[in-house]
């Protein structure tokens, strides 16, 4: 029912790119190489340049177009607000159909055929890493982010042994007169960081809000979207439209600025109206604040020994403007002492499945933030993606930091227990 | 391009470093006229030595060289139009040194703009030129184009920051121009030779810059009027009066017309004209020179006056300013944009001759820019797809041009000449001038390698797409 754009319905917005350049200045994978087919205007060109028959999709092409983290940083600054991302993504999926899915994306599809057994691995076992990759279900995004045999050296997340649905019902009673939440958790929280979910849902909980986690949910496709997996994707907007249908929610809540992207802002551009589903997302942070809860916060007795803590900008809650409340929440915690770093809204490096092509342009990318994280002297760096958590992570380790990422949750959660 | 160049330019730079593949010259194939013309080679340089070595290949097999920094270009400078060697700068992007004693930077071409900026400013220093695009231009080609922007009345342009360059001559030579030095007048002055050049006379691979303090604070204004002549009188008066703003920019009362109702600070439709006003300097005397700014205006046609108190009133003023060009599409899909420039207190004559010239081809054209040094942005607002349109726009150009000539001012500013306006060049300049500047490039460069069919007009070719 909803159906990815293709290419040509791009042309119109295509022809909207003027070749200023204003993108470079922001685009990640042209700082770190300076190299003009790595730039936003760069693949629009190619772009255009299919669509007039200028080129085929050549290797050359095709590595061009595989450098790009979709993030969105160019589009937000884009005078013309050409959709690169949604751009690069058509190309990636014309790829697909035209020479089958890559290395990658083959992996996830062998796993798709085989439920059961992707089922009993998530289920729990081993905590090892090598194995980290079997326990996640067949079509989740984390499957696609972090196949570690591909990835020496590199910082995995953990697969949890009692994953979310493990830790919390499907339907929780609030109070009668509040709104239902339903929480879209997405495959990073449920089986790599369930204690964020439990946190989001403790919070809801106790602000008295009813809380609907649907066990049918799936992964929000970003993964699969930037492997070029258009199919994929369409099935899991099928089926997440679906598993939020089953009770009436008010919102659909997440702590996941990439699931936000993709189940919120990807959603929207499909061809099929959903609507009704996108309408009802909205990031934890946003919701927080319109419910007040930031103002009680303020009100609490600051810690005599608070965290120094700063904050990174997830790409997807960036380029939807979402910059000032995740910021006011960890100004707002007593345990909290914030500070601002350069290069706060720069990209950790990660976008979707970019650092599995290339690792070493990731790690350049978030090295970036280096020196302004130093110059901080933060201790903790918050954000609000499970991502860019992991990610960053692996930047500090690489640079020797002592620094450690979070999720804000993490720390509200942190202050609520202290009451 | 022969299989034999291809492998010595590998021998040079490295095999990941040289493309011929069609994707690579695609995207080197453009700059911001959005013009496009494919390339031969991309090549990405790390060195002089390795400039050098193409230059010198170059010359041996009667190839185009074309200097290229982050394509950001108004004028098509570095677009391959006869084919040839794109080389590519933006990897030589390093600054070497900050003398804090002798207030100078060393740096390589590839360096952004506002990266150098950024640097020196954390240790109190300044460098003033502000091209709207020095977020992401290269100081190379603001060298080539010497590029300018709203600083420049006080502060001058680029030409008026460098003291020395590394230049790689079209035959392949490495020379040193100028110093480290403020003074030397050893030979002829070189430096300013380069600069402007537009990529025709050299390749520059390092730049020596000037840097002066930074200047303690800033105060911003902005100022409504009901006619553009109260705002041109007001530009005469501050300057008669000895004071040098560090900007004055304009918008003209169909640029206000086209950002009326987004901008937060209201543009009532008496406001014919706008000046954004900023003065630096000492923090104790700005707020005096601000009002005796506001006193010597107040007699030309001013409706409301605003000075900004904080930071973020200052960059609300610039928000003005800034939501100009993202507004224009809105009166016309296509839009061709100069960057005339005119004695200052011919700015109200300028504005009036396009005003005839908007009514008599019943074109909008949206007019804003620099009031201080009188470089006037004219956008003309058109649909292409309209009949007969491209011919009319061509006339409508040559009446720009013509206009500001008149005036004692000149076809371009900022942007420089490229393909774009070689045709115009005549316009502002006799026969004598102009060869005198053609035989300087035939004698420097006399089989004509460094980027062929740029500043002096010569026959049209081949356009992949126009
Ligand atoms: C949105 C926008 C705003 C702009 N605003 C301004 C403005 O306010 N003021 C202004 O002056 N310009 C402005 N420009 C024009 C442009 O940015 C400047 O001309 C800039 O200096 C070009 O730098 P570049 O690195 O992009 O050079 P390119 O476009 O790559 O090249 C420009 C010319 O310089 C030559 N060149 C580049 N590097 C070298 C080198 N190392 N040695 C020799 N030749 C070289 C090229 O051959 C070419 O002829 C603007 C452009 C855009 C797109
Ligand atoms: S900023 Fe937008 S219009 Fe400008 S070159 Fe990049 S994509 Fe094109
Ligand atoms: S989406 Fe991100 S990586 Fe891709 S072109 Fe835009 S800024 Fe660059």
């Amino acid at each position: 029912m909803y159906k990815n754009k293709k290419l040509k319905d791009f042309e119109k917005v295509i022809r909207e790119c003027v070749k200023c350049g204003v993108c470079q200045a922001h685009c990640p994978t042209y700082l770190v190489g300076k190299r003009e087919g790595a730039v936003a205007r760069g693949k629009i060109s190619l772009a255009a340049a299919l669509l007039d028959g200028e080129i085929g999709l050549d290797e050359r092409l095709q590595e061009d177009i595989s450098m790009c983290l979709m993030c969105g940083s160019c589009v937000e600054k884009c005078p013309n607000k050409v959709p690169t991302h949604e751009i690069v993504g058509a190309i990636r999926r014309g790829i697909t159909e035209q020479q089958g899915l890559s290395l990658v994306g083959r992996g996830v599809s062998a796993l798709l055929g085989s439920g059961p057994l992707m089922k009993t691995l998530s289920k729990g076992g081993a905590l090892l890493s090598p194995l980290v990759l079997k326990k996640v279900p067949e079509s989740s995004g984390l499957r696609l982010r972090f196949p570690s045999p591909l990835m020496k050296d590199r910082t995995v997340p953990q697969i949890a042994f009692r994953n979310l649905f493990d830790r919390v019902p499907e339907y929780t009673e609030g109070r009668p007169a509040k709104p239902v939440i339903g929480f879209f958790a997405g495959c990073s929280i449920t089986y790599a960081y369930p204690e964020i979910g439990e946190y989001m849902v403790n919070i809801l909980k106790a602000m008295g809000f009813s809380i609907y986690l649907p066990r049918e949910q799936k992964c929000c496709g970003i993964p699969a979207l930037s492997s070029g997996d258009g199919k994929l994707v369409e099935e899991l907007a099928e089926a997440n439209v679906k598993a939020f249908q089953k009770r009436e929610v008010d919102y659909i809540i997440t702590a996941c600025a990439s699931c936000n992207g993709g189940i919120g802002e990807y959603y929207k551009t499909m061809k099929g109206d959903c609507s009704e589903f996108t309408g009802k997302v909205i990031d934890f942070s946003v919701f927080l604040e319109q419910e007040g809860l930031f103002a009680q916060l303020a009100e609490m007795k600051k810690w005599q020994q608070r965290k120094r803590v700063t904050y990174h900008d997830p790409c997807h809650l960036k380029i939807q403007g979402i910059t000032r409340p995740p910021r006011e929440l960890l100004k707002s915690l007593p345990n909290v002492e914030f500070v601002e770093m350069e290069r706060a809204n720069s990209c950790c490096g990660l976008g979707g499945t970019f650092s599995v092509y290339h690792y070493e342009e990731s790690k350049a990318i978030g090295a970036r933030k280096v020196a302004g994280l130093i110059e901080s002297k933060a201790a903790y760096i918050a954000t609000a993606c499970p991502g860019c958590i992991m990610q960053l992570q692996d930047i500090i380790n690489h640079a020797g930091l002592t620094v450690k990422s979070v999720h804000i949750l993490e720390l509200l959660a942190e202050a609520l227990a202290e009451q | 391009m022969k299989k034999e160049v291809v492998e010595k330019l590998v021998e040079i730079v490295g095999k990941e470093n040289v493309s011929t593949q069609s994707a690579d010259k695609i995207t080197h194939s453009y700059d911001a006229t959005q013009e496009q013309h494919l390339p031969d080679a991309v090549v990405y340089v790390s060195s002089v030595q390795e400039v050098s070595l193409i230059v010198k290949l170059a010359n041996q097999h009667k190839i185009p060289v074309l200097p290229r920094g982050a394509g950001t270009g108004f004028t098509g400078g570095s677009l391959p139009i006869h084919g040839g060697i794109v080389l590519v700068l933006t990897r030589m992007d390093k600054i070497l040194d900050i003398d804090e004693e002798n207030l100078t930077a060393e740096v390589e071409p590839g360096v952004i703009t506002a990266e150098l900026q950024r640097q020196v400013e954390k240790i109190g220093l300044f460098y003033p030129p502000d091209p709207a695009s020095k977020e992401f231009s290269t100081l190379g080609g603001n060298v080539a184009e010497c590029a300018g922007g709203p600083r420049c009345v006080k502060y001058g342009v680029t030409k008026d920051y460098i003291l020395g360059l590394e230049v790689v001559t079209p035959t392949g030579d490495i020379i040193h121009t100028g110093g480290k030095t403020l003074k030397n007048v050893v030979g002829y002055d070189l430096t300013k030779l380069f600069v402007g050049s537009e990529g025709t006379l050299g390749i520059v691979t390092q730049i020596t810059l000037k840097l002066i303090p930074k200047p303690a604070a800033k105060k911003t204004m902005l100022v409504q009027f009901a006619s553009i002549d109260g705002a041109a009188q007001s530009v005469s008066a501050i300057i008669g009066a000895k004071i040098i703003p560090t900007t004055l920019e304009f918008l003209d009362a169909a640029t206000i017309g086209c950002i009326r109702g987004k901008s937060s600070i209201p543009l009532p439709e008496n406001c014919q004209a706008v000046l954004i006003i900023e003065v630096d300097g000492d923090p104790q005397m700005l707020d005096a020179q601000a009002e005796l700014i506001l006193s010597i205006i107040k007699p030309f046609n001013v409706l409301d006056t605003r000075i900004a108190s904080t930071e973020e009133e200052s960059e609300e003023i610039w928000k003005v300013r800034r939501i100009v060009s993202p507004s224009l599409r809105q009166v016309n899909p296509d839009k061709f944009n100069e960057d005339i420039v005119v004695p200052r207190s011919k700015v109200p004559d300028m504005i009036r001759a396009l005003e005839a010239i908007s009514k008599k081809y019943n074109v909008p054209i949206v007019n804003f820019g620099h009031a201080g040094d009188g470089n006037i942005h004219v956008n003309v607002m058109v649909d292409l797809k309209e009949d007969g349109m491209e011919e009319k726009i061509e006339i409508i150009m040559e009446k720009v041009f013509e206009a500001a000539v008149n005036l004692r001012g000149a076809i371009s500013g900022e942007h420089g000449i490229g393909t774009s306006k070689a045709k115009y060049m005549s316009m502002g300049l006799n026969r004598a001038t102009i060869e005198y500047m053609q035989r300087i490039k035939a004698a420097l460069d006399p089989l004509n390698i460094l980027n062929p069919g740029k500043i002096f007009i010569e026959e049209p070719s081949q356009s992949v797409k126009g």
